[in-house]
């Protein structure tokens, strides 16, 4: 039995002359990865923003369980169960990495003591351990402007993850990741996923962990959704391969 | 680790010792103090990287509310005027709060500096009901229904100032720490990840904007009370102003760095004046040149780097003085 959690219908949405959404509809169903794939400037942060009411589409509609979350602002969304990592991490720059952990906890769970010290928080086991799932607990008390850029990706998804979400949003997870490590860092975030049951949904460049992740990919061009399938069939597509994997070699 | 708490222990008795010791610093020590109050509602601001240029207004207003409440009910009691006008702060703080949160930088800055201005206009041009520049009387409250003479009222209002020194400096630093207070701060480095974990960056400023509206408050009802008199002057800009220096001076973002630079701030300001007129400008602004240039974490700044160098420890990036 197969379940829509998100849907987008016939997005639309331009930024001067240039079409960044057109007509985009696409269902996410829960308990898949999906992988979405397309060239630079294709539109695919930008299908992420729309879904999670940074960006309000001209025309057309998201639903997240039913519900009818297009005029929602981000914070209402997210209060829904939808997270977000994003392609450049969104930290707390002056709080070491596990505080920005701590902080989406606290967030979570509406903490208001004004005398609880956020590192005494309940939840600081639950974190401290998010934070070794993602490979990062021996940088834990460092502040977040002295992480590698792959540590503060993975610190981001971390923070996105902290939020028990129901669905994921990943912009790009490797990026910025060794390219040796990617594979390892993919291993452990779908195991950790798969753990938490949450849905996700992964923009990716490198085909190798299209192919070896994703349930389902989905190809954007020119803020057109292409073609979406299993990645036996996307990536052996002619158009794929010519457009797609042609331009990200 | 033992210093670092001795030396500020023998600061607050050395403080709490002054009405004995040096009576003649006693009605200084206790402006100062009232001051330094205040400026950690400007230093709280300051945690989430936003300045206001206008929280003079909060100061008069919980001065003003305990001079009109004072008039209207004579005798009234102590606990109830400091009640009446720290509410007085709070209430105007949540109105004046919901609108400026929703900005950032010279925006909020100057929109708080608007209300001020309106504020002082008010007290200056209603003449009948605010006394105009001359200001109203502020008559000396009962204590738990007893009206005192001057002197053992003046001593009771310097140590309740230090207990409210202690207590709101004690809850602001807690308070810093805790996850609303952490929240907060997270306004200042990215609002973007805020309001993707479910947050609105508008409630979490404003619930440090309604906790600064409180201690300015706070610090605006123990000057009025002291002084006897409250006027226009306690809204006026530069009183504002003022705040802001002595934030920076004592350590932008340092709760103790508020009250030794309110200290160091009155201090300057007295006895300069008494060798030349005018001086204590020229002191205090190169003073704070010299702050800015060299010593950007103010005094406790310069405080921390000598303690460390002292105990031979170095300063981690978490590790300075609250
Ligand atoms: N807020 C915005 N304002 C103006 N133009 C925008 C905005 N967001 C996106 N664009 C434009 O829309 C187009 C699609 O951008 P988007 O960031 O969605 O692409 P992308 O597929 O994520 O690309 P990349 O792989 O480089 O991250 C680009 O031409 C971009 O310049
Ligand atoms: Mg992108």
């Amino acid at each position: 039995m197969s379940e829509i959690l998100l849907e987008a219908r016939n997005l639309q949405i331009s930024f001067g002359g240039v079409v960044a959404a057109d007509d985009v509809s696409l269902a996410i169903e829960r308990g898949k990865n999906l992988a979405i794939i397309g060239p630079n400037g294709a539109g695919k942060t930008t299908f992420l923003n729309i879904c999670t009411g940074w960006i309000k589409p001209t025309r057309g509609r998201v639903y997240f369980e039913g519900q009818d979350v297009t005029p929602l602002p981000p914070r209402r969304i997210v209060r829904l169960g939808v997270a977000r990592a994003f392609q450049i991490p969104q930290l707390f720059t002056e709080h070491t990495a596990l505080e920005n952990l701590l902080i989406s906890a606290a967030a979570r769970e509406q903490l208001g003591n004004p005398l609880q010290d956020l590192h005494r928080i309940r939840e600081r086991a639950e974190m401290l351990h998010l934070l070794d799932m993602v490979g990062c607990a021996d940088v834990a008390d460092r502040l977040v402007v002295e992480l590698s850029e792959g540590q503060r990706k993975l610190v981001d998804i971390a923070v996105a993850l902290a939020l028990r979400p129901k669905l994921l949003l990943m912009d790009e997870p490797t990026s910025g990741v060794a390219s040796s490590e990617k594979f390892k860092v993919m291993e452990i975030l779908v195991k950790a996923l798969a753990e938490a049951k949450v849905t996700s949904v992964f923009v990716e460049h490198d085909m190798g962990i299209v192919s070896r992740y994703a349930d389902e990919v989905a190809v954007w061009a020119a803020g057109r959704l292409q073609m979406q399938g299993s990645p036996e069939e996307i990536l052996r597509h002619p158009d794929v391969i010519r457009d797609v994997i042609g331009e990200a070699v | 680790m033992t210093l670092r708490l001795a030396i500020p222990a023998l600061l607050i008795l050395a403080v709490a010792a002054i009405p004995f010791a040096a009576p003649q610093l006693q009605l200084l020590m206790n402006l100062a103090l009232a001051k330094g109050i205040a400026v950690v509602g400007v230093t709280v601001l300051l945690r989430a990287g936003q300045v206001s240029f206008g929280h003079a207004l909060y100061f008069a207003i919980a001065a003003y509310a305990a001079a009109f409440l004072s008039a209207s009910m004579p005798g009234a009691d102590l606990a109830l005027v400091l009640l009446v006008a720290i509410s007085g702060a709070v209430l105007s703080g949540i109105v004046v709060g919901l609108f400026v949160v929703r900005y950032r930088g010279i925006f909020f800055g100057m929109l708080n500096l608007a209300f001020s201005m309106i504020f002082w206009s008010i007290l200056e041009k209603f003449y009948h009901y605010t006394g105009g520049a001359d200001g109203i009387r502020l008559p000396r409250p009962t204590v738990f229904g007893m009206a005192l003479e001057r002197g053992p009222f003046e001593l009771i209002m310097f140590y309740l100032s230090v207990a409210l020194v202690l207590l709101l400096g004690w809850f602001t630093i807690r308070w810093f720490a805790s996850p609303t207070g952490q929240i907060f701060q997270t306004i200042k480095t990215n609002e973007t990840r805020l309001q993707y974990l479910g947050v609105s960056p508008q409630r979490a400023l404003l619930s440090g904007y309604i906790l600064s509206a409180a201690l300015c408050g706070t610090g605006g009802v123990i000057m009025g009370i002291v002084q006897g008199v409250v006027t226009p002057e306690f809204a006026w800009w530069i009183r504002s102003g003022e705040m802001v220096f002595i934030a920076v001076l004592g350590g932008a973002g340092s709760v103790a760095g508020a009250f030794v630079g309110a200290v160091i701030y009155e201090a300057v300001r007295v006895y300069a004046s008494a060798f030349a007129g005018d001086i204590w400008q020229l002191v205090l602004g190169g003073f704070l040149l010299v702050i800015i240039l060299f010593a950007p974490k103010g005094v406790i700044g310069i405080y921390d780097a000598a303690l460390a160098r002292l105990t031979g420890k170095g300063l981690t990036g978490k590790g300075r003085s609250e």
